[in-house]
């Protein structure tokens, strides 16, 4: 067999290997090129936001629970990972010094740099910040395993977006008076102090292993029991599904998503205000969700980054004095995209990997002997009437 | 042979099966609302075919569906092997080992005609949500055992070359079959069939009427069933029991219910008993 080749989250050395050649590609051709403003909010930001989108989805897209907490759990993640590092990652430091490397005149065309750092970084720093976002998620995944049990044991969908709607705006008003428990957070004031630590790689690191983790869930048992909750209910109960687990372990890994998303924001811009965590914002997700195709993993992606790329883009793009018509121009769009592609931007194509895997058909299944099971070619209904009465 | 039939163990048994809609509860009881169902008895033997048949809003369904506890039992029992039923949720009840098919077709539109069958074998795929992230090989050896089971069951009705089709691009009888496909998946003991035959052509019922007796022997199944048409039910259930509004009327071998005057007159009116 060759089941014994290198395998890691059932995707082979091949694929890790592009990925990583992709990663350095982007890491030196494309960033070097790009302002730092354009860096942040057209690659690393949507980045982060594609997590929380493809956790969205799970929920709504492929289990069909309207959920609008996501936003909170966004929230819940990045001040809890804010909180580990603005305390530690001050602390612990652990540089390790890599291989620098000249780069000869003939690169510098390609890698606009005259010299590249490999495996150059402070690993102390790295290790808190990755405790930090792992905390911040499993503090999310915790809170959305009790908010979502005890809420999806009575409600269904639409009742359910009331309720998450709620948690949202609930976590906004703890995060504000939170300085009276945690002065460190500043309350309404907004947090500062944490350190910038995202940078591309951590939100590629990220996003690569959200889209991994998702598609390798809904290709096997578990994502199957997922989707059909989503297809039917009631007929995913009668074939043993026990539904209310799986609403529950998809909102659980779509809150982990966004919690792990939520501390990778926190330290992007190192700021963190509570006029962000607030539920108007909550609608974002859900619309990039919508637009990118419901229950499509390439349109979510696609759509995330179609989404701040414009958004952001339009302020360059729109003449001088007419940015704040770029929310006249974004609702036009969405409404285009509603009346002309319901179905969202990619519907049920999904590209590569994404795409479901393919079973060949089994040729000893066809050879078994069957006796005459199924109806042959339609004959005339008419005279078989007569034949059986 | 009666007596053979008789020493059969008892698959399923319900006992004065009560399920009132809109009624109050008092101290005596429901008072008001409608009674769907009205102490309903029913024994079925291992390897019995039985159908349940009534006019329209008999009760049919409704008692499918508190078997399957789709709906809750206002009162009375219901026992599976001698393992009470009542109170258990629907995945529970299946798992125990009743599937069933529906009425109007619930196949899961958008998944494809493999993953449909497939959804029914998750309570026996023997890997968690561990497995399912890390897709090792110990996932892919079960996936791979689950996939050709599934693949055995949909060749045995004729729909292997469909397997990656989206189960909503069937046509009627091809879903219809999908979801007996499914149901026994779920790997029943007792199969519950609503309305097989509903919109069938008379040679498309001819082949389920083979059907159902092809896969209660191949399977070792029960098969408790609900029909309309009497052609059906009639030619392949061993007992019959005929309901009408909601309370039991007859029961009997298919000559005996045929001839039944008070099934007669729940299909046809006062006037077809002298028909």
């Amino acid at each position: 067999m060759q089941k014994s080749r290198f395998h890691f989250l059932g995707q082979s050395w091949l694929f890790w290997l592009s990925l990583i050649l992709i990663f350095l590609l982007a890491q030196w051709v494309l960033m070097p090129r790009l302002s730092e403003f354009r860096k942040t909010a057209w690659v690393i930001f949507p980045s982060i936001m594609a997590i929380i989108c493809l956790g969205l989805n799970l929920i709504y897209g492929f289990n069909g629970q309207f959920s609008l907490g996501q936003w909170g759990f966004y929230g819940i993640g990045a001040y809890a990972a804010a909180l580990v590092t603005y305390h530690w990652a001050g602390r612990v430091s652990y540089l390790i010094k890599g291989i620098v490397v000249q780069l000869p005149p003939l690169l510098q065309k390609l890698i606009p740099m005259a010299q590249i750092e490999l495996f150059h970084f402070d690993a102390g720093r790295s290790a808190v910040l990755l405790f930090a976002l792992l905390f911040g998620a499993l503090l999310a995944a915790v809170i959305s395993l009790g908010f979502g049990y005890i809420v999806l044991l009575r409600l269904g969908s639409d009742y359910f977006g009331i309720a998450t709607l709620g948690f949202t705006i609930m976590v906004q008003v703890l995060i504000i008076n939170s300085d009276q428990v945690i002065p460190e957070t500043k309350g309404a004031r907004g947090m500062i102090g944490i350190p910038q630590m995202t940078s591309f790689f951590w939100a590629f690191l990220f996003l690569i292993l959200a889209i991994v983790v998702m598609r390798n869930i809904l290709y096997s048992s578990v994502g199957r029991a997922i989707m059909s909750v989503r297809e039917d209910e009631v007929a995913a109960q009668a074939m043993g599904i026990n539904t209310l687990k799986y609403k529950t372990i998809s909102f659980v890994i779509g809150s982990f998503f966004a919690g792990l998303a939520g501390g990778l924001y926190a330290h992007l811009y190192a700021f963190l205000s509570p006029g962000y965590f607030s539920f108007v914002r909550s609608f974002d997700p859900m619309i990039i969700i919508v637009f990118g195709g419901l229950g499509n993993m390439t349109g979510t992606i696609l759509a995330t980054f179609l989404w701040a790329i414009t958004l952001e883009g339009m302020r360059i793009w729109l003449p001088q004095g007419f940015e704040a018509w770029r929310f006249v121009v974004y609702p036009i769009v969405l409404l285009l995209m509603m009346l002309l592609r319901p179905q969202g931007l990619m519907g049920r194509y999904e590209v590569g990997f994404l795409r479901a895997p393919k079973w060949p058909l089994r040729a000893a299944a066809q050879a078994e002997v069957k006796p005459q099971v199924a109806p042959a070619a339609a004959g005339n209904p008419q005279s078989e009437e007569e034949k059986l009465s | 042979m009666s007596a053979s039939i008789a020493e059969r163990p008892v698959v399923l048994e319900t006992k004065a099966l009560c399920k009132n809609f809109g009624g109050r509860l008092t101290a005596s009881g429901y008072e008001g609302g409608l009674w769907a169902v009205r102490d309903f008895d029913l024994t079925v033997r291992e390897g019995e075919l039985v159908g349940l048949i009534g006019p329209n809003g008999a009760g049919k369904t409704t008692v499918f569906n508190m078997i399957n506890a789709l709906i809750s039992v206002t009162s009375g029992q219901i026992t599976f092997y001698g393992k009470n039923l009542v109170g258990l949720p629907p995945h529970a009840i299946t798992q125990s080992g009743i599937g069933r098919t529906f009425q109007n077709i619930r196949v899961f539109p958008r998944l494809s005609v493999l993953d449909n069958v497939r959804v029914a074998y998750h309570p026996h795929a023997g890997y968690g949500l561990f497995h399912s992230i890390s897709h090792d090989d110990h996932f892919g050896q079960r996936e791979r055992e689950l996939t050709e089971k599934a693949q055995d069951l949909l060749a045995l009705f004729n729909l292997q070359d469909r397997q990656n089709e989206i189960a909503s691009n069937l046509p009627y009888g091809e879903q219809r079959r999908l979801e007996i496909a499914r149901a026994l998946a779920a790997e029943p003991k007792l199969l519950l069939l609503d309305e097989p035959a509903a919109g069938m052509n008379p040679r498309e019922v001819h082949t389920l009427m083979d059907m159902i007796h092809f896969i209660r022997d191949k399977f070792k199944l029960t098969i408790l069933l609900i029909e309309h048409q009497m052609r059906v039910v009639m030619g392949i259930c061993e007992w019959i029991t005929a309901m009408d509004f909601g309370e039991v009327i007859a029961r009997g071998t298919a000559d005996e219910i045929s001839n039944n005057p008070k099934v007669i007159e729940a299909y046809l009116g006062k006037a077809g008993r002298r028909v």
